[in-house]
């Protein structure tokens, strides 16, 4: 057993967890509050690719872009994306969940695979259903070897660097905002109890509607470093990582926001390790299996509470 | 308009039904030669077109009777159809008769019904969506990687199997075995299977009108509307729910035998999410439940799909612009949007008339029920 081989898959693990962790808390947020799967969150994911994408095309840049110009183009080009992505989930939710917010469950569940559906084939249109170069406008540097010049298989580049650098700070941002803003606290009420929150004078559809934003912008934040990170996408892309994230968040105990991000580190090393022993086909299906293994034998997930089902 | 149409009939339902079941029958049976004599030439858009309709009829009793909501039932319709394929296929010598194998197809359908639905159906309904998706995803990867099988018997160097290519991987089985019948050889003429289709249609709409009515559909109309109520009354979940997996499966192993069949040559690109999500418009949009709901929606939106937006509209488009002079008519490919506008319509279906077109009656009620229970408390 090589443990240098190991070790690499774990770097790459944490690296493909980080961007999951983020999309993953958009669907814990979301179920948190309304219990519903919103099927369309990953298709955020690639919407904020295909829009930064989009963006950066238009302003016509050279790559690789300078540290300076990284910051000052690359920063802004993530906040508008952030942005558009937010206000795209929060467009999804006006016209596909609201209208059935007191309907049986299975509705709002069947209008998010529509509005997944439609959106993945309006991406195809958009883009055209071939593989998406996404050029590789953050240089890609083997920190380890060529600047600490340590002889190692371990790859740890400038991009894995950026990504890390990108998605902690944002986990960091939410969970302060989460448990420190009066508006973090009233989606906590809201979390826990809808009616008793709307009761106690919180405006829940409001409360619904930053959960959306702060967890489409998340997913769009998340959408744009798999851009650069990977340099290549393609317009099935969400629905794949959507899964990925969503078996992330019910591994962790959806509804929890630190299990989310817990999850998403478990899948990215999951599937980081079966890369390694097994063909990459595989991979979908082990992760697959695991959602299964998780759902039959502990629900709750990781750090979730049990709940009893109530009539 | 429905009800002046109906108001043509004889007022009797018993004798309506035996009128409209018999002028079905009739344009089924005679659609070949109408299609012939006005050279529409449809029936190959329309036979694939019917299987599936079969499909969304099968997809009915998870979805519509049990209230299930399966988004990979396309996986079934795959291993029905690779069923098929594997046991007709000549590169694996076995080549058997494709009468009994259609039985095998369906059993094994129902068995990976079973085995998929066993761990699963203890879930909550959003969970055993998505587990049914994940399972939808699996099913054409698997097939993908089974062109190099090997089975080794753990800690002994016997092989069970040894680099068999059983799917024959990304470019699929060709050809597949046809059935004969009576020294009559099915052939690619869409003739040949349009009867055989329109026979497993009216099997398919029996049986699921038999089981609507039995014992067993009344219990997956109960556990649809109140699981926890129906289990206090003594209808097992599991196993009822496990019955619907299975049964809707075994009736997509029947419809993928024959789609294999017929167009000769399968691959696992054929049974992706779309194929689910289109069998789901299907049922959502006649209104979950209702069988002959199901099969008119089944058709028109077969036809929408096949004729009118694959054949039809290209060519009114095509001549439009030639006539008026209008180049940028021909860029606008509806063939591209078709997928979005089912999304959309998934979306509009379930906002504004979640019964559906042709709701039953049971089904409605439920799905307003909240509406009642705000006008109560209103008045």
């Amino acid at each position: 057993m090589n443990v240098e081989l190991l070790v690499n898959q774990l770097v790459i693990g944490i690296t493909i967890g980080s961007y999951l962790a983020l999309i993953a808390l958009g669907y814990t947020m979301v179920y948190g509050i309304l219990e519903l799967i919103n099927f369309a969150h990953g298709d955020i994911f690639a919407f904020g690719f295909l829009f930064s994408l989009t963006v950066l095309q238009f302003l016509n840049l050279e790559y690789p872009l300078s540290v300076p110009q990284i910051i000052s183009i690359l920063g802004p080009v993530m906040v508008l994306t952030m942005l558009a992505a937010g206000l795209l989930n929060v467009f999804i939710d006006r016209v596909a969940y609201r209208p059935l917010r007191n309907a049986p469950r299975l509705a709002p569940l069947i209008t998010a695979v529509g509005a997944s559906f439609a959106l993945e084939n309006l991406f195809a249109i958009w883009k055209g259903p071939s593989q998406i170069f996404y050029p590789p406008y953050v240089p890609r540097v083997d920190i380890l070897r060529e600047w600490l010049g340590i002889d190692t298989i371990i790859g740890f580049s400038t991009t894995d660097l950026m990504l890390l650098i990108v998605t902690i700070p944002l986990m960091i941002l939410l969970s302060v905002f989460v448990r420190r803003t009066k508006l973090g606290k009233a989606m906590r009420a809201t979390a826990q109890d809808r009616e008793a929150a709307a009761m106690m004078g919180i405006n829940v559809e409001r409360v619904i509607m930053s959960t959306f934003f702060i967890g489409g912008a998340l997913a769009g934040a998340a959408g744009m470093v798999f851009g650069l990170y990977l340099n290549t996408g393609r317009y099935l892309m969400g629905f794949e990582a959507g899964l990925m994230a969503f078996t992330a968040a019910v591994l962790g105990g959806i509804g929890n926001i630190a299990g989310a991000v817990l999850g998403g580190y478990f899948i990215g090393i999951f599937k980081a390790l079966s890369d390694l022993y097994l063909p990459s086909e595989w991979t979908r299906a082990v992760v697959f299996a695991i959602l299964v293994l998780v759902l039959v034998f502990r629900p709750a997930g990781l750090l979730g509470q049990a709940t009893q089902e109530k009539v | 308009m429905v009800q002046k149409l109906l108001a043509f009939l004889p007022e009797d339902r018993r004798q309506r039904q035996v009128l409209l079941g018999a002028v079905g029958i009739i344009i089924f049976l005679t659609y070949p030669f109408i299609d012939r004599a006005l050279g529409l030439e449809l029936l190959g858009s329309l036979v694939a077109g019917l299987i599936f309709v079969i499909l969304a009829l099968g997809l009915n009793i998870v979805v519509g009777f049990a209230g299930l909501l399966d988004l990979g039932y396309a996986a079934f319709f795959a291993i029905g159809a690779y069923t098929m394929g594997i046991f007709t296929w000549p590169n694996l010598g076995l080549e058997w008769s494709f009468w009994v194998v259609i039985w095998i197809c369906a059993v094994v359908a129902a068995i990976c019904g079973m085995i998929i639905g066993a761990p699963t159906l203890r879930l909550r309904g959003d969970y055993l969506a998505i587990v049914t998706l994940a399972f939808g995803e699996i099913v054409p990867t698997v097939i993908r990687n089974l062109d190099d099988l090997t089975i080794r018997i753990p800690f002994t160097s016997i092989y069970l199997v040894k680099d068999l290519n059983l799917t024959n991987g990304p470019q699929g089985l060709n050809p597949v075995g046809r059935p004969s019948l009576f020294g009559f050889e099915f052939g690619f003429d869409p003739l040949h299977w349009w009867y055989l289709v329109v026979i497993l249609g009216v099997f398919v709409i029996i049986a699921e009108r038999r089981l609507e009515n039995s014992r067993l559909g009344r219990a997956w109309m109960a556990i649809r509307e109140d699981e926890i109520a129906a289990d206090a009354m003594g209808v097992d979940p599991i196993r009822t729910k496990l019955l619907a997996f299975a049964l809707g499966a075994s009736f997509s192993g029947f419809a993928g035998a024959i789609y294999a069949s017929m167009i000769q040559a399968i691959f696992p690109e054929l049974f992706r999410f779309q194929v689910s999500i289109f069998l789901l418009i299907i049922v959502i949009l006649s209104g979950m439940g209702n069988v002959y709901g199901v099969l008119v929606g089944g058709l028109l939106l077969t036809i929408l799909d096949r004729v009118l937006i694959a054949i039809w509209i290209p060519q009114w488009q095509a001549s439009l612009a030639k006539a008026l002079g209008w180049s940028w008519l021909t860029a606008i490919d509806l063939r591209e949007w078709r997928w979005v506008l089912f999304g959309v319509g998934l979306i509009l279906i379930m906002v504004w008339r979640p019964e559906g077109l042709f709701p039953s009656a049971a089904r409605k009620a439920e799905l307003h029920e909240h509406e009642w229970e705000e006008m109560g408390a209103e008045a």
